[in-house]
Order: structure tokens, then C-alpha cells, then sequence
């Protein structure tokens, strides 16, 4: 026997790792320099987030992904263009900001307002998914948050591993403290899911997938709403990043004890 | 029994599928896309694969965001305004109207240059005049000025444009998606086939093996550059059109950097520079509004230096007073390398055949004489696109006589070929030397390509000396030999070894503007490559490598992607580092084994080499 799931996945993108990121006041408060100029991605913890709920639907016929997104429009275009390549989902867009600065308070709220308006949901086979944390937001409150306005009291944080039984019962490995694990039954959906890496890689592009997603990627984008992210109460008095600087060097004919070596040298000084 | 597992091709059908996702496809989708749907809301043709909807377009990039882009860029945008016509430069980030243009020639501080006695002597009546080492030009040829004309950073350009046209809803742009190869059938295109997936370095078979799907089209638009694969591929089936050549190219690497605090540029400027850090090498330098500048250098194909890393040269050259004077201080941002086809008329390849067109500068449109590329490779687009609207509305096919009349007679009757045929011979007087290059220049510009300096164009392997013959008299062959077993050993190109030895000084590396070559790829540049892919860099002939004394391929790298083999062989390829310049492709003082008119080094499509959307 197969379950059936209706799989919301909370996820949005952020700027690329990799670039030079430099925290600046602006208008509304502490922004990332340039970052609407800077290549996004989606939010790794999301991605992972979502490849696993693809693979769900997959498992269990008659299941369904949707992507409940925030982020600027513009971006999301660009980063859906790749993400619709690799696993099918319908999108769901609410058009904002996708900062770390904003309150995960108003993102859940946006979120569950997203989810709620979601036609044809049904709420007695819903699993919500996310990034048990987040690139830009650390966090780590937003999922639970959602979960709440939900009314989902079943919430799983650091998920590996979930296995749904063939009476429906969900069976959740969570990470816990001291890199130890915790295996959880639930008898079954609603729950909230905030994953950690889970157990499956990037899925390559797949074009035909892209074709079936883009039709209604494009549709959702454009039709996004306004999100109104100005009711938070939250200030910053100062922001800033780790102060660091990269001293590269390319070695190919070194040993690995006198690697190790220089290393325990390097961080003893 | 095989390994190899059974995997199905996938097969799907769409009208018109383009390869590439730069400017001139750039103005083919904003025009196309414009036109597809009629004022009344009916199609402006009936989709031959989804009957009922309008044309289906798709495209295809090879980087993972459509804002890859890898240069900063001055334009009239003659084309860009025609699309734009209401045109509002501060909705694009970080592109500004041209203020000021200067062209300088700076003279050599450091005294490592290698210059004939002509331009010492030259050099030697300038520096009375010259301020900062440089001599500020007092009057600018007409044709190489952009007056009117803006700045800007290519991939926010390209951001902007992919957002407008995938807005409309009409066309999709998907990008990491790279594309091996076109169909064929005899000379006829009638897709393409996208990259295997799954397979290792070689390209063999592993978990997870996936094909790349057959994406079949009426009419296959090849806007993929100068080492594009599909481009590439079609000139190795059909040649090029008689006399023709795709000989000359150029490095250029690229910098955008924050400038310092009280930097007395101001957003607008344009600098372009010769002279130096070898008078072969261009230098320029845009301002951006927000204080960034997008600064940079070009190595030219006629650069006979068999070593010629062109990102120590670019280090050198911002360090040179009239430049530094503006930098010291500043920050890196972003960093990149992307070789330009310069060959222009006589590197044009067959544009049109039956189910493809080839626009933009692998199609030739790059025009050296007035430094100018992205305005006639938007304009390329943009003139396609009319062809192909116009041959929907008449309901006739993709041949290539319909589109010889619609597409490429368009094209001949514009601006973009009167100032290619001017420029056709402009570059001639460099296969002489830089001074009978510059003259050849100033001549084909000065009397719009009626006279012109003769010359005769070599193959790249034809021109690349022994490395002992250029430095002659500066390093002998004994102690090159010495100098080869040691970087051999470190695996190391000679490039550094060899400029220190001629007397170049040590980089001062700051940790914030002058970084080495691997922080700058770090810092500067997203160039991870997807798993799954086949290695895009291979040698023709790994043997013609191993023997090979030059290996070119290492020291031009741009990305230290290509390193020698201390094991001896043939160099070693990374593909993590690549930032797909191909600059490898035409460096290399080895013909192909098949066909003389390339090099040793084959480039294919690949995934990966993204750089900052900055750039």
C-alpha cells in the first residue's frame, strides 16, 4: 500500500556563497551589498528540502510538491530557470524580500499565509518541508514558526532520514546534540520537516522535467503578490561578517604529515 | 555483456531552440518575443509542435545563471537603444552614459618591456609630454570613440535582458544546461543534442547515466560565441566559406573592482591604454555609478610570447602610476577571462543553412577596428529575429535560401556590415609587428577600410616561437633547461620563472586587489563544475603534448585550469577551475593532427565556469 502526500516545501534562494558578501545599512535596515546584483542559488538547506520531497512523490503515487517561495521575483526567475530542471513541483510565489535580515516572524507568517492559500491542498495528507536553517538564516525558527500558524503540533528539526510505513506512520531521523541521532514515529501527516542534509544528492537537470515545470513556473511568477514583510518589531544594532582573508596556495607534492603539520602550526599561532 | 547502461535518449520537439544566451541571443529573444503574440491576443503563427499555442522558443546556456558574463563593456548601443528606444541606463545595474574618454600610452616604469628600438625611440620623443609614465593621446579617431554610448557590466546586462524577455511569458531561457552538438542530416540542422550526463571524465557511462536529450527544432539559432560547441562543430562540418579564417582571437581577463575612497574617477569614464605592461597588450577601464570600475586587459593572438599568462600582465598593468594612482586602495569584486574572436568579415562562418543561423561573434560580428562587439552582436540578433518573423507571418520554412533573404540580406544591408567591411583588414599590419599594427589601424580607420596595411595572417601554431628564441639574449638555453626541470617538478608553468627572470617585479599581494592567480578564482569567480559532466578540455594528440617544448596551454590558462604534468606527458586539465575562455584552443604551437587549420587543444561543451554576474 502507498501513501499519498501533499508535500510542501518552504524554500527560497539565496546570494551565491561564493561571492563577496559585505553587509551595508540601507533604506529598510541592514542589506547585503549589491545583493540584488549578486547570482543567487536556492537556499542549499531548501534544496535538499525539496530533492527529498520529490523523491517521496515519487515513492508514493498520487502525491504532489509544491515550492512555497519568498523571494524578489526577478531572482526567483532566474533560479527556478535551473531548479525547474531536476525535480517536478508547482510553484508558489510571494514576491519580497529574501534577506536574512527579515524577521523569521513575518516569513512564517508569510509562508503559512502562502500554504493556506493553496487550492486543492489537503491539509490530512500535508507534510511541510524546509531547510531546518537556512544559508541567509540561521535562525533555524522559521519552519516551526510555520508549523505553528499551521496548527501542525507534529515537528521533526534536523531530519536525515524520513520512512513512511504502510499504515502511514512516519518514522523521522533527527539529528541531535553530540552528532548522535534520534528516530521518531509520528502516526502520520500533518508534520513539519526541517531537514538537514538528508541522504540525496542534486539530481541532475533533467530538460523534460524543466518543460512540464516552466509551464507553470512562469504563470506563478508572474501572478506573485506583493509580500508585506513591515510588521516586524525587530531592529539591528550593528551587523556585520567574520572578518577573513583567504591565503591560497596550490601544493601538489606535499606529504600529509607535513601537511597536517603546517596546519597544527598555522592554527597554533 | 556491457556495462553500459541502457538509458533511452530522450526526445523532444520545439519550434526554434538557440544555443547560447549572450547579447546577440539576447536581442533575438527581446525582439522575437515581442512580436509572437498579435495585438488581438491571436498567435502570430500557429506552433508546428503545439498546435493551437504560439511558437515555442527555448534556449539554452551552458552556465548555471543567465547573468554569466564576463565583461565590462563601452558600446554606442546603436542596436541596444533601437530595442530599447526609451532606454533608462539606471533600471540596468552598473551601466552609466559615457562622460569622458581618454586613450593613453603608457610607458614602461619598470623597464622589463620587451619593445623593439622604433617604439623605444618613440618612447623616448613621447616622455617630455607624458605625466604618471603616460602620455595622454590629444585627439581620439572618430571611429574609435563612444560618445554617446554607455558602460557597462555584460552579465548585469544580460540579467536584465534574459528577465524582460522571460517576462513576457513567450520564450524560456534555461540555464546549466550546456549543449554537446547539433543535429545534422547531410548539411541540414535539425536540432540539438544537449550534453551526456552521468558519465565520467572520459565521457564513459556511470550511476546514474542519463543521455543528453535530442531537443529537435524547424530552426536552430547558434549564438554560442566564439568556442561554442555548436558553432564549433558546424565549422568542422561545412568549413568555412572560401578564404575565410578564424585565426585571430584575443585573451581578455577582467577585474571589477570597488574603487578606494576619494577615487577621483567619476562614474562615465572611459580609459583605454597601449603601451603596456608590453606594447602588444590593450588595457581599459570603465566607471561604473556605484564607484566599481570594470578594468582589465587584452592579450592578442599576435602576441608572439610563447609564456603570456595574461593575469600577471594585468597585475602589472594596474600597477602602472596612471592607473594606480586610482586603484590603490581598492577591492576585488569579481574576476574574469573569455577569449574574443577578432578575425570579424574573415572569420565569418556559413551564417544561414537549412534549420539554423548563426548570429553574434561566432558569427563573426566582433569589429576590431572599433573595439566594439556587443551593440553588432545584439544587432545580429535583433536582424534574425525580423528575418525570422517575417518568414512566419508568410508561413515559409527555415531554408536556407528564405533565410539568406530574410536574415543575412538584412545583415548585409546594415551598419553592422558597412563598418565589418571597413574593418575587414584593419589587423593586418600586426602579423608585421606592433608598429606596422598600429599604423594598419590608424590607416583602415582613417580612410574607412580603403587603405589598409597588407599582412599576412598565420595559423596559431605558425606564429608561436621556441621559447629559447624569444628570450634570446635574456635567458640562456642552459639555464631555461634548468628553469623548465624545476617548474616541471612543481608542476608550474614557465610563465612566472620566466618573468622574474626578465626582470619583472615580485606582485605585492595585498589580500584585497593584487591577489594570486587561485584567490582571484576563489574571490572573484564562481567556476565549480556539475558533477556528471565529460572533461570539455582534451588534447587531439596527447603524444604531440608530451613532446611538446612550449605547452602554451599552461601558461595562457586563465584559470590555472591546464597545468604540466610533473609526471611529464601531456598537461593536466582541472575542470573546477575552468572558466571556459578557451583561450587553450587557439594558444598552442601544435596543429591538430586532422586538420592543421586548429590547434592540439579541442574544447567542447561543458559544465560549470560560471563567473560573477558582476562582471
Amino acid at each position: 500500500m502507498s501513501n499519498e502526500f501533499h508535500i510542501v516545501v518552504c524554500g527560497s534562494i539565496v546570494p551565491d556563497p561564493l561571492q563577496t558578501l559585505e553587509p551595508v545599512q540601507g533604506a529598510k535596515g541592514p542589506e547585503l551589498k549589491n545583493e540584488m546584483m549578486l547570482p543567487a542559488v536556492l537556499d542549499p538547506w531548501a534544496g535538499h528540502a525539496l530533492y527529498e520531497a520529490a523523491e517521496l512523490a515519487k515513492q508514493n503515487p498520487g502525491s504532489k510538491v509544491w515550492l512555497v517561495s519568498l523571494g524578489p521575483k526577478a531572482k526567483l526567475q532566474q533560479v527556478m530557470m535551473n531548479i525547474a530542471q531536476k525535480v517536478p513541483f508547482e510553484l508558489v510565489c510571494a514576491d519580497g524580500s529574501a534577506s536574512g535580515f527579515t524577521d523569521s516572524f513575518e516569513v512564517a507568517r508569510i509562508l503559512s499565509g502562502a500554504i493556506e492559500g493553496i487550492q486543492g491542498l489537503d491539509k490530512s495528507k500535508l507534510l511541510v518541508f524546509g531547510g531546518w536553517q537556512s544559508a541567509s538564516r540561521g535562525s533555524g525558527a522559521v519552519m516551526q514558526m510555520v508549523g505553528e500558524m499551521l496548527g501542525i503540533t507534529e515537528q521533526f528539526q534536523g531530519v536525515d532520514k524520513l520512512a513512511p510505513g504502510a499504515d502511514g506512520s512516519l518514522e523521522v531521523l533527527e539529528r541531535i546534540e553530540g552528532g548522535a541521532y534520534q528516530t521518531s514515529v509520528c502516526s502520520g501527516a500533518p508534520a513539519v520537516l526541517g531537514w538537514a542534509t538528508g541522504e540525496l544528492p542534486e539530481p541532475p537537470n533533467n530538460p523534460q522535467v524543466g518543460m512540464q515545470n516552466m509551464r507553470l513556473v512562469m504563470p506563478a511568477l508572474q501572478q506573485a503578490k506583493p509580500a508585506d514583510l513591515s510588521g516586524s518589531s525587530l531592529s539591528f544594532a550593528s551587523v556585520e561578517l567574520p572578518k577573513q582573508r583567504r591565503e591560497t596556495r596550490v601544493v601538489k607534492d606535499m606529504a600529509l604529515d607535513d601537511m597536517a603539520k603546517e596546519i597544527a602550526d598555522w592554527l597554533q599561532e | 555483456m556491457s556495462d553500459i547502461p541502457q538509458v533511452e535518449r530522450q526526445e523532444m520537439e520545439a519550434d526554434i531552440v538557440c544555443v547560447g544566451f549572450g547579447p546577440a541571443t539576447g536581442g533575438f529573444l527581446t525582439t522575437l518575443s515581442r512580436a509572437l503574440m498579435n495585438e488581438d491576443g491571436t498567435p502570430l503563427a500557429e506552433s508546428r509542435v503545439m498546435p493551437g499555442m504560439p511558437p515555442q522558443v527555448i534556449c539554452y546556456e551552458r552556465a548555471d545563471d543567465i547573468g554569466f558574463g564576463v565583461s565590462g563593456v563601452v558600446t554606442k548601443g546603436r542596436a541596444i537603444r533601437e530595442s530599447f528606444p526609451d532606454l533608462d541606463l539606471s533600471m540596468i545595474p552598473m551601466a552609466h552614459e559615457v562622460t569622458e574618454e581618454k586613450v593613453a600610452y603608457l610607458l614602461d616604469p619598470v623597464g622589463a618591456s620587451r619593445k623593439c628600438g622604433a617604439v623605444k625611440v618613440a618612447e623616448m620623443a613621447i616622455k617630455p609630454f607624458a605625466r604618471d609614465h603616460a602620455f595622454e593621446l590629444p585627439y581620439i579617431p572618430p571611429f574609435l570613440q563612444k560618445h554617446e554610448g554607455m558602460v557597462m557590466s555584460i552579465g548585469q546586462f544580460n540579467q536584465w535582458v534574459g528577465s524582460q524577455a522571460m517576462g513576457t511569458g513567450l520564450v524560456q531561457i534555461w540555464p546549466g544546461t550546456p549543449v554537446a552538438e547539433p543535429l545534422l542530416e547531410g548539411n541540414a540542422v535539425k536540432g540539438v543534442r544537449l550534453a551526456d550526463q552521468g558519465v565520467n571524465k572520459q565521457g564513459q557511462p556511470e550511476a546514474g547515466y542519463m543521455p543528453g536529450m535530442d531537443m529537435k527544432a524547424a530552426l536552430t539559432v547558434v549564438g554560442d560565441g566564439p568556442v561554442g560547441s555548436v558553432g564549433q562543430h558546424l565549422d568542422r562540418e561545412m568549413g568555412l566559406p572560401e578564404g575565410n579564417h578564424q585565426r585571430e582571437y584575443a585573451v581578455g581577463m577582467k577585474m571589477v573592482v570597488q574603487l578606494p575612497e576619494g577615487c577621483e574617477l567619476k562614474p562615465g569614464t572611459v580609459l583605454h591604454t597601449i603601451g603596456y605592461p608590453e606594447p602588444e597588450i590593450f588595457g581599459f577601464l570603465y566607471v561604473y555609478p556605484d564607484m566599481s570600475a570594470s578594468l582589465g586587459i587584452f592579450v592578442p593572438s599576435w602576441f608572439d610570447n610563447p609564456v603570456r599568462t595574461a593575469y600577471r600582465y594585468m597585475q602589472h598593468w594596474m600597477m602602472h602610476p596612471y592607473l594606480w594612482k586610482h586603484l590603490e586602495g581598492g577591492t576585488l569584486r569579481s574576476w574574469g577571462a573569455k577569449s574574443l574572436q577578432e578575425s570579424g568579415m574573415q572569420g565569418e562562418p556559413f551564417l544561414v543553412g537549412d534549420g539554423f543561423a548563426r548570429i553574434g561573434e561566432g558569427s563573426g560580428t566582433t569589429n576590431v577596428l572599433t573595439g566594439s562587439g556587443v551593440d553588432e552582436a545584439w544587432a545580429s540578433g535583433v536582424q534574425l529575429a525580423e528575418g525570422v518573423i517575417e518568414l512566419m507571418k508568410q508561413g515559409k520554412p527555415f531554408t536556407r535560401e528564405n533565410l539568406e533573404q530574410a536574415y543575412v540580406s538584412r545583415r548585409r544591408n546594415s551598419w553592422v556590415q558597412e563598418e565589418a567591411k571597413q574593418a575587414a583588414k584593419a589587423r593586418d599590419g600586426f602579423t608585421l609587428g606592433f608598429i606596422p599594427g598600429m599604423m594598419g589601424m590608424a590607416l583602415s580607420g582613417l580612410t574607412k577600410g580603403f587603405l589598409n596595411m597588407p599582412g599576412k595572417s598565420k595559423k596559431p601554431w605558425e606564429r608561436i616561437p621556441r621559447i629559447e628564441d624569444y628570450f634570446k639574449g635574456v635567458v640562456s638555453e642552459q639555464e631555461l633547461i634548468k628553469l623548465r626541470k624545476e617548474c616541471q617538478a612543481k608542476g608550474a608553468s614557465l610563465h612566472d620563472a620566466l618573468m622574474d627572470r626578465a626582470g619583472w617585479p615580485e606582485i605585492p599581494h595585498d589580500g584585497q586587489l593584487l591577489v594570486s592567480h587561485q584567490d582571484a578564482l576563489l574571490m572573484g569567480g564562481k567556476v565549480v563544475a556539475n558533477p556528471g559532466y565529460a572533461d570539455h578540455v582534451t588534447f587531439a594528440d596527447p603524444y604531440a603534448c608530451q613532446v611538446c617544448a612550449e605547452q602554451v596551454c599552461t601558461d595562457i590558462c586563465s584559470g590555472q585550469a591546464i597545468t604540466v604534468n610533473p609526471e611529464g606527458g601531456a598537461p593536466l586539465f582541472d575542470r573546477e577551475k575552468c572558466v571556459h575562455c578557451g583561450a587553450c584552443l587557439w594558444n598552442c604551437s601544435k596543429p591538430h593532427p586532422d586538420d592543421d587549420e586548429r590547434t592540439n587543444v579541442q574544447f567542447r561543451a561543458g559544465s560549470g565556469g560560471l563567473h560573477s554576474a558582476e562582471n
